[in-house]
């Protein structure tokens, strides 16, 4: 008889997680966990100056120190060819500051020593003599036409502009605005934030002379992109690097980037023939490391009186550090932004956009981002907000009204996504009755007359996730696919390997419980591996919730290829014609006769030891899968908030997600990620951020500084299911690891919008910290940038 | 995150420990909770020669309250010590509503009472409590033991008038003229932050009039407030609410605050108005319903 | 006896003074030799080779280190190895028994409490010495006593039903 799904833990199953087995016990594989035979370890000395000519290093007293084994400089990896390497965005990063350091925080010189505190204490001996140099800390200075010029190591950079990027159909815009009843400006920060994931940075690197092997374990999210990349850069054949991520204690995009580190210690390995182990603390981390954000926003939408959206023009500044090195698919320089607005039925829109250099640390795309669609939602539901106030029009009702319709898909954005499912006002209206919306507009007015302010903020989205379809898709040329591959045992267990990379979503247990579902094989008959790259299929990684896309669907379809080989091998051993075989879960039967079948078990132990003629043994496939397209999740979040007006702290009285991510092949697993994300959406929203002072010192480069909230400031949230299958996905899935911290953001800042709305106040830049609430109540004027950070009256 | 290389001794009493403080001429410094002293040996920002550990002395970890209500805390109290002791509750709430305030509760099982007043943070929330409770500090010496008041103890940013080898054994907090009342309010962002602004009142009431007013801040300012003068407003009359106004006043225009990233300065006196008004409100109200 | 590192590298210039210690550790007394300035969680963790104890920032904050001394939740980051001579540390190798998962491990698994897993140590120890003084906390109390544990990965709301889970779990056992 046909298994239990759930039972066997496949699709639907709220499995408990295998990888739960080792973390409770404190067994897991972290990098720091990893112990090599004679093993030394790293420390990077790192720039204190944000911007300056480095005059002279002397590190004679550092090798001095006992146990001091290696002190690299940047003078030293030049003479390698390795004091730059090339960033995922076709630009160059130091790896050892060689003329000039560029960011506080950048790596000047490292310590190779026979215990870390040892590395230290040579490392605090090392001489560098800096010569000031004018800092940048945001785009608006840079782009001055006297700015001291940043990256003066490059050809044909004249200026600190790194790209200008443009999509859509500025005429057709032009004609909307000129059509418009009512145009709504809105200009905001979407402030830098750090994913700071617990576990920081690191790699043991190990290069073998005997067999000229180098072996890296390391902190990455794609450790397949990472051999090819250490195979361009240290010019080692791809078949001789071996990239091994263990475990990984979170990443949120932190732990895609090839960062300096990795590099030194690799060389650092070749030279003393040694491993050597380096671990970022978590300064080094906060200061130099992929971060996420700091995009200036000039949004304008042109509307109808009664709220219909005729069109929208945004225009995007983005400060990307001393190095571009965002990781985002090639074409596209400022990632996904030109999703925005994909839930929306907007005829025409235009999005202009350019990006600089500053004198910060590099990056810009990451933390659980889905490359820049973080920022594109939220510029989306802040514009919204503030197009519904302006015209005082009720919030709900203008998204209802200009939503794509569930019937209209599929539908091509105006800046040429198509997306293919969605039940948009569903979503909604869950949300809105969850929350109580109904009544919350008397009980809001009531509350002010006793001086409560209180608010609604509602955030709705799609958005794009599992890059990416080979046609528009690539990282320095790769294609974004995904794979999988299966071999089944003759007993019928398995063992599955896939190109991804997960830091916690759980692939362990969820890609198995795929194969359970194709299979019939129960879950916990398989095992599933991946991270390394002398094993795995080649892949492009987890991030921008692209596993369950496009790896999870390699799974499902290398499952279907062993099913189709099993077929034959039932048939044979049913002694029938394929064409007479039916499958139900775990079996195929004879389809005149129920009771006539073979288990996949079965199957698989014939593989080897029973075959047809003509077909060759064993029971094992792989697939490699190009998306057709992306897929597009979407959801309602709606946060309830009520402010303490003499103090302007501000608490969440109820959330409410409403998320549809297709079919979900984990409940518990999808649940726990959104919930993950809401945090990180509150984080943002209300305390966490990184800012630099005029002398280009990061603010936000530890954790009293940058603040990540707590179980206590953390709200509960009541989280609500719609299901509308992928159409293009093998098991009807969608992405869902990042939609949260998309959405959320968003539905905070609109509430305490709400609340405020009667003081004639539209944006307060997040974070949304107490005394700028307190500073927008008191003066009713919006509240924009960075929070100040010199110290005076 | 690797302290630099210092020596380390575990002495069994005060006088030994003394002895090795004389002997390390200034390099020693003392290690008690450690939770303010590590993470400076970590990040490098101290460097002694020498650690001379505390935690191996018997007889420091007392709280002590007297027949008069006056209270004597040991060395060795813990934060938490402070925070989960009922008698120091019923006598005298202001340091009861700061102790679960103070930093988080892991920091709390270790971090001291005495070693955080030390410290001498200018926000750090016992030296309000401290001042706002006119307490001092009993130092032991070669040559004895002296009491120091707050306003003599605290010198500024991190720097208390200790001598090199001198030993803080003990905080006193003096006995109240009538009933202790007091509270503590604390602006901060999260768990463990530091304070955006931060107010101790302590108050003694006799006869329904208040007999004493200590308030102190912290966070608005190079160091610890001493408002004492501001409160005076509601010395020798029942709590109202027009002094209630007027000490809120009086005491936000005490307050030194800086403009930083926390907020501007008139946020931060805005914050020390209402923090007052509301702890003072709340003593007003729990006093009517007792009476 | 074993001093640091000597399976990894030689032993320091042996001009560096260092202590004789004994720790307790999960019920076993450890000697060794140790530097003044060696944090108990890199004792723990190079020294005794117990890589359960995670090392998550530079600052006290995060948590990720915490232990249990003398049965209360510290951040080892922030005690010396030499001061827990004579003490005993429980760490999270020592939750479990030779048969049996500690009901908090079993809680956080049953209800989905961690992700990465690298918080989870430190979460789940501090969960522990919460439930000892107070067997049956409210959601408030747990989110209190374990705000001084930082998680990025699952929103906290997961981990305070593991330690429901755990406390209604060991309130069974004991009746």
């Amino acid at each position: 008889m046909a298994l239990d799904e759930i039972k066997i833990g496949g699709m639907g199953a709220s499995r408990r997680r295998v990888e739960d087995n080792r973390f409770i016990r404190g067994k897991g594989n972290y990098v720091d966990d990893i112990v090599l035979p004679g093993m030394l370890h790293m420390e990077i000395l790192r720039s204190p100056m944000a911007h300056a000519r480095i005059k002279s290093i002397d590190v004679s007293a550092a090798w001095e120190v006992p146990g001091v084994r290696l002190v690299l400089t940047g003078e030293m990896m030049a003479a390698r060819n390795l004091a730059w390497m090339p960033t995922l965005s076709y630009d160059t990063q130091a790896v050892l500051a060689t003329d000039k350091v560029r960011f506080q925080g950048q790596e000047v010189a490292a310590v190779i020593a026979d215990d870390p505190y040892i590395a230290k204490d040579a490392c605090q001996k090392i001489v560098v003599e800096y010569e000031a140099l004018p800092v940048i800390v945001n785009p608006f200075q840079s782009m001055e036409a006297s700015a001291a010029l940043i990256r003066d190591d490059k050809e044909n950079q004249p200026t600190n502009k790194i790209f200008d990027w443009e999509i859509g159909d500025k005429d057709g815009t032009d004609k909307a605005f000129a059509a418009a009843d009512h145009v709504s400006k809105l200009e905001l920060h979407y402030p830098r934030s750090h994913p700071s994931p617990m576990e920081t940075c690191g790699s043991i690197a190990d290069f073998n002379r005997a067999t000229g092997k180098l072996t890296v374990y390391m902190t990455s999210q794609a450790p397949h992109i990472v051999r090819a990349a250490v195979a361009m850069v240290a010019e080692l054949p791809e078949h001789m690097i071996r990239i091994v991520s263990p475990d990984l204690g979170g990443g949120f995009g932190n732990k895609v980037p090839i960062y300096p580190g990795y590099v030194v210690s690799i060389l650092a390995s070749i030279l003393t023939e040694r491993p050597v182990k380096w671990i970022e603390d978590k300064t080094g981390n906060l200061i130099s490391t992929g971060f996420g954000r700091d995009v200036y926003l000039k949004g304008e939408l042109a509307l109808r009186k009664d709220g219909k959206i005729l069109g929208v023009r945004m225009n995007t500044i983005s400060d990307h550090g001393a190095f571009y090195a965002d990781a985002q698919p090639s074409k596209f320089k400022i990632g996904l932004m030109h999703s925005t607005f994909a839930a929306y039925d907007i005829p025409v829109a235009h999005l202009t956009s350019s990006g600089y250099y500053t004198n910060k640390a590099p990056g810009g795309v990451a933390y659980r981002c889905s490359f820049r669609v973080t920022e594109a939602m939220f510029f989306q539901e802040r514009m919204v907000q503030a197009a519904a106030d302006d015209l005082g029009i009720d919030q709900a009702e203008i998204r209802r009204m200009n939503f794509v319709k569930d019937d209209d898909f599929p539908h091509r954005t105006a800046f040429g996504f198509l997306t293919d499912s969605g039940q948009y006002e569903k979503c909604l209206n869950i949300g809105l009755e969850a929350i109580g919306y109904s009544t919350f507009k008397q009980e809001q007015e009531e509350a002010r007359k006793r001086g409560r302010l209180l608010g609604i903020g509602i955030s709705t989205m799609t958005e794009p996730l599992g890059a990416g379809n080979s046609k528009e898709y690539d990282i320095l040329g790769i294609k974004m696919f995904d794979s999988a591959e299966l071999r089944v045992h003759m007993s019928g267990k398995a063992i599955l390997r896939t190109g991804a990379m997960n830091q916690g979503q759980g692939h362990q247990t969820t890609w198995a419980q795929i194969v359970a579902h194709e299979l019939g094989i129960p879950a916990d008959d398989v095992t599933v591996e991946e991270g390394d790259t002398d094993t795995a299929p080649f892949g492009m990684g987890t991030y921008a919730s692209r596993s369950t896309p496009v790896a999870g669907a390699a799974v499902a379809m290398v499952s279907r290829k062993i099913r189709a080989k099993a077929r034959k091998i039932a048939a044979h051993l049913l002694e029938v014609s394929e064409e007479d075989i039916e499958w139900e879960l775990g079996r195929f039967y004879v389809r005149s006769n129920h009771e006539r079948g073979v288990t996949i078990q079965d199957c698989a132990m014939a593989a080897y030891s029973n075959l047809p003629d003509g077909l060759e043994p064993g029971l094992e496939n792989n697939a490699y899968y190009d998306p057709p397209n992306l897929t597009w999740p979407f959801a309602c979040y709606i946060a309830k908030i009520e402010i303490d007006p003499e103090t302007g702290v501000w608490d969440v009285l109820q959330f409410v997600a409403v998320d549809d991510c297709g079919v979900r092949i984990n409940p518990m697993v999808v649940e726990g990620q959104i919930m993950g994300g809401l945090t990180e959406a509150y984080a943002m929203a209300s305390m966490q951020y990184q800012t630099y002072d005029e002398e280009g010192n990061c603010i936000g480069s530890n954790y009293m500084d940058y603040l990540l909230p707590t179980a206590w400031e953390t709200p509960g949230f009541e989280l609500y299911e719609v299901v509308t299958p992928c159409p293009h996905h093998p098991i009807g899935a969608k992405g869902i690891g990042e939609c949260a911290t998309v959405g959320g953001p968003a539905a905070f800042v609109n509430a305490v919008m709400d609340a405020l709305k009667h003081t004639g106040v539209r944006n307060i830049d997040m974070p949304m910290m107490p005394n700028r609430v307190y500073e927008a109540i008191q003066t009713g004027k919006d509240i924009g940038g960075m929070p100040p950070v010199r110290s005076g009256d | 995150m690797y302290p630099s290389r210092f020596g380390y001794e575990a002495p069994k009493s005060i006088e030994e420990a003394i002895g090795y403080l004389t002997a390390g001429a200034g390099e020693a410094k003392i290690l008690a909770g450690g939770q303010s002293l590590v993470p400076m040996l970590k990040l490098r920002f101290a460097a002694p020669e020498m650690l001379i550990d505390l935690n191996s002395i018997p007889g420091l970890d007392y709280i002590n309250i007297a027949a008069d209500g006056s209270i004597r805390i040991g060395a060795l109290v813990r934060h938490e010590g402070i925070e989960r002791s009922e008698e120091l509750q019923a006598a005298q709430p202001t340091l009861a509503a700061a102790a679960s305030l103070v930093a988080d509760p892991i920091v709390r099982t270790r971090g001291t009472f005495v070693g955080s007043v030390c410290h001498a943070d200018p926000q750090g929330d016992w030296a309000a409590a401290m001042t706002a409770l006119g307490g001092h500090i009993v130092a032991q010496g070669p040559k004895g033991t002296r009491e120091i008041a707050m306003k003599d103890f605290v010198l500024g940013p991190f720097q208390n008038s200790l001598a090199f080898n001198e030993i803080a054994i003990e905080a006193v907090i003096p006995a109240p003229q009538g009933t202790a009342v007091g509270s503590y309010l604390k602006l901060e962002r999260r768990v463990g932050d530091f304070a955006t602004a931060s107010v101790a009142v302590a108050l003694n009431i006799q006869g329904g009039n208040v007999v004493r007013a200590g308030i102190a801040l912290a966070g608005v300012g190079g160091r610890t407030i001493d408002a004492t003068e501001a409160a005076s407003v509601l010395v020798g009359k029942p709590l109202s609410a027009e002094t209630i106004q007027a000490a809120a006043e009086a005491v936000a225009a005490a307050a030194e605050p800086r403009t930083d990233h926390r907020g501007s300065s008139d946020y931060k006196r805005q914050i020390v108005k209402t923090f007052v008004s509301r702890i003072l409100t709340g003593i007003a109200n729990s006093e009517q319903k007792v009476a | 006896m074993s001093s640091l590192y000597d399976e990894v590298t030689p032993t320091p210039p042996s001009d560096v003074p260092t202590r004789r210690v004994t720790i307790d550790v999960n019920g076993e007394p450890r000697t060794v030799d140790v530097e003044p300035r060696l944090l108990l969680a890199h004792l723990l963790r190079q020294g005794l080779k117990m890589t359960g104890t995670h090392t998550g920032c530079d600052t006290t904050n995060c948590g990720a280190c915490t232990v249990l001394f003398d049965g209360r939740p510290i951040k080892s980051c922030t005690m010396l190895a030499v001061q827990a001579d004579g003490h005993s540390v429980e760490t999270v190798e020592g939750l479990a028994s030779a048969s049996e998962l500690h009901p908090i491990q079993e809680g956080f698994k049953q209800e989905h409490g961690l992700h990465c897993g690298f918080c989870t140590p430190g979460m789940m120890l501090a969960a522990k010495a919460l439930l000892e003084e107070n067997p049956n906390p409210t959601e408030d109390e747990i989110r209190w006593a374990l705000s001084g544990n930082l998680c990025r990965c699952t929103g906290y709301q997961n981990i305070v039903k593991s330690v429901l889970w755990a406390a209604e779990k060991m309130r069974a056992e004991s009746n």
